[in-house]
């Protein structure tokens, strides 16, 4: 029976494309599309930064988008865009000026995904493609470990049935972009925002007024916002509302129902909020303590590289000692009205 | 065809559903592999009884007890011997600090109630606490879970999901103390 519907369903287009045969990533960097030339990126794909960057050991990267000819991207829904079928993405991490790893997300069907990594030479003209189970604890310059995460480690971040890019969102994109970001990026030429975006007809279907009110996290200071925005981008792929972790109640996603600073869930869901997870030797820990920053437990699991309690838990060796020392201050400083 | 499509969609919907919903022989195949895979041995916890420690089946598969509070670990000597277990069975102490067993019981607050499968595939895939956390921590033997075919962990997923439910919030593991982070 499930046969012959699927059947039919498929003869009247109704069954997705993630059906069909998944498309393999290529063998070496150099045949995924990113270069036009030998190390020349292809100038039809698009470069972007966004304004709160993702922590990884202080990694510099660089990140492009390519859409197909002709389509673009969705954003009906401002906090999940949908992009259209053949998008590839493609983000490049280097330490000391030097290619370590190039991460690929090529979307081959409505609902199909390939990941991909790939391991640069000790020549710097090519990448070859990384096992799925990915390559841990490489030493990438002198003291320094990088790990390269699995295919699986890809997807805990990424999503699963639902796959969407973290860097890459009205958020991030926007052109209110927070001058207090931690680790900031300048926009480099030819780099798009949601102006370009918006001007080219890449972006459709967003409310009239994304320009004129562009996204933006809701603070009452400055400090505020460049906190709940590094946090919205180093933990809320995983803690998110839309997508809970069973018994958690713990959210770090700013989205566009948030009209006021109180309620935005990276604030909401921390501040002096209890914490299932114990310091060792505390009877009993808050989330953000403004009492005693030192004894908040999302600082301490930030602070901590050790496997069990390391957060994030996937994607860094190093703690980040600037997020930290913000984190702490901005903690310390919050006005007992919140 | 404008007539078909809207019939199709609606079987569709039926078949979906006859598809979530797992079959009695699903369920019985998930509980035949939790009974050979030892599940009960640390999430069911040992009382007691006439003739010694025996499994709690009033609160099978709920984990660690909540109201069993657990002095610290003893300290061990300088030697092979690494690891203690409580007489529950339920909590274990070693280099890794100290864990407890998980409530797999239906339980919405607790237990896996409030789960998808596809959150309970994810966990055992990546070997991470709630299928994007730290490492799920000794001894659960994490290497034999993987190991399984999707279909054995589906069924043991539709298994749990029947477990009578018992409200249990099993503690957080915690570290070795004390703490060598640098705060400051």
């Amino acid at each position: 029976m499930r046969c012959l519907l699927v059947a039919v369903a498929t003869a009247l287009g109704l069954t997705p494309c993630a059906a069909r045969a998944l498309s393999q990533p290529p063998a070496r960097l150099s045949q995924t599309g990113l270069y036009a030339s030998q190390g020349q990126v292809d100038p039809g794909h698009l470069a972007f930064a966004p304004q709160y960057p993702l922590w990884t050991d202080g990694a510099a990267k660089s990140r492009w988008i390519h859409l197909p000819a002709g389509e673009a991207i969705q954003g009906r829904d401002e906090d999940s865009w949908a992009l259209p079928v053949g998008t590839k993405v493609w983000k490049e991490f280097r330490f000391q000026g030097r290619k370590v790893e190039t991460r690929l997300l090529w979307k081959t069907g409505p609902q199909a995904w390939v990941f991909a990594s790939y391991l640069w030479n000790e020549a710097q003209t090519d990448a070859t493609l990384v096992p799925e189970t990915g390559l841990a604890d490489l030493e990438v310059a002198p003291g320094l470990r990088h790990s390269i995460p699995s295919r699986t480690d890809c997807r805990s971040c990424h999503g699963q049935a639902s796959v969407e890019l973290l860097g890459f969102n009205a958020l991030q994109l926007s052109t209110d972009r927070d001058p207090g970001a931690l680790h900031a990026e300048p926009l480099g030429p030819g780099m798009v925002t949601l102006k370009e975006l918006v001007a080219r007809g890449l972006l459709r279907g967003a409310r009239p007024d994304l320009l004129s009110r562009p996204p933006r996290i809701l603070a009452d200071g400055p400090a505020t916002r460049t906190a709940l925005g590094y946090l919205a981008a180093n933990c809320a792929s995983c803690h998110r509302g839309d997508r809970p972790l069973p018994g958690l109640d713990l959210d770090f996603r700013h989205t566009s129902r948030v009209t006021a600073a109180a309620d935005e869930p990276g604030l909401r869901t921390t501040l002096r909020r209890p914490s299932t997870y114990l310091i060792p030797g505390e009877p009993a820990s808050l989330r953000l303590d403004p009492a005693d920053p030192g004894r908040s437990t999302l600082l301490h699991r930030m602070a901590s590289r050790r496997p069990a309690s390391q957060m994030p838990p996937l994607g860094s060796s190093l703690a980040d000692q600037e997020a930290l020392a913000h984190l702490r201050r901005w903690v310390a400083n919050l006005a007992p009205s919140h | 065809m404008h007539f078909a499509r809207p019939v199709l969609l609606a079987l569709l919907g039926v078949a979906a559903a006859q598809a979530a919903a797992p079959t009695k022989a699903v369920i019985q195949r998930g509980a035949y592999l939790v009974g050979v895979g030892g599940c009960n041995d640390c999430h069911t916890p040992l009382k007691m009884g006439p003739k010694g420690p025996e499994p709690d089946m009033t609160r099978m598969l709920s984990g660690h007890p909540e109201a069993l509070k657990m002095p610290p670990a003893p300290k061990l000597p300088e030697g092979p011997w690494m690891v203690t277990m409580a007489g529950s069975a339920t909590a274990f102490a070693g280099p890794w600090g100290v864990s407890y067993a998980a409530n797999l019981t239906s339980d919405k607050q607790t237990g896996l109630g409030g789960w998808t499968e596809a959150q309970f595939l994810q966990m055992v895939r990546t070997g991470r606490h709630l299928g994007q956390g730290r490492p799920i921590l000794p001894p659960m033997p994490v290497p034999s879970l993987k190991a399984m075919t999707e279909s054995d962990l589906k069924a043991v997923f539709a298994y749990l999901q029947t477990v009578p439910a018992v409200a249990n919030r099993v503690p957080a593991a915690t570290e070795p103390a004390p703490s060598s982070i640098p705060m400051h």
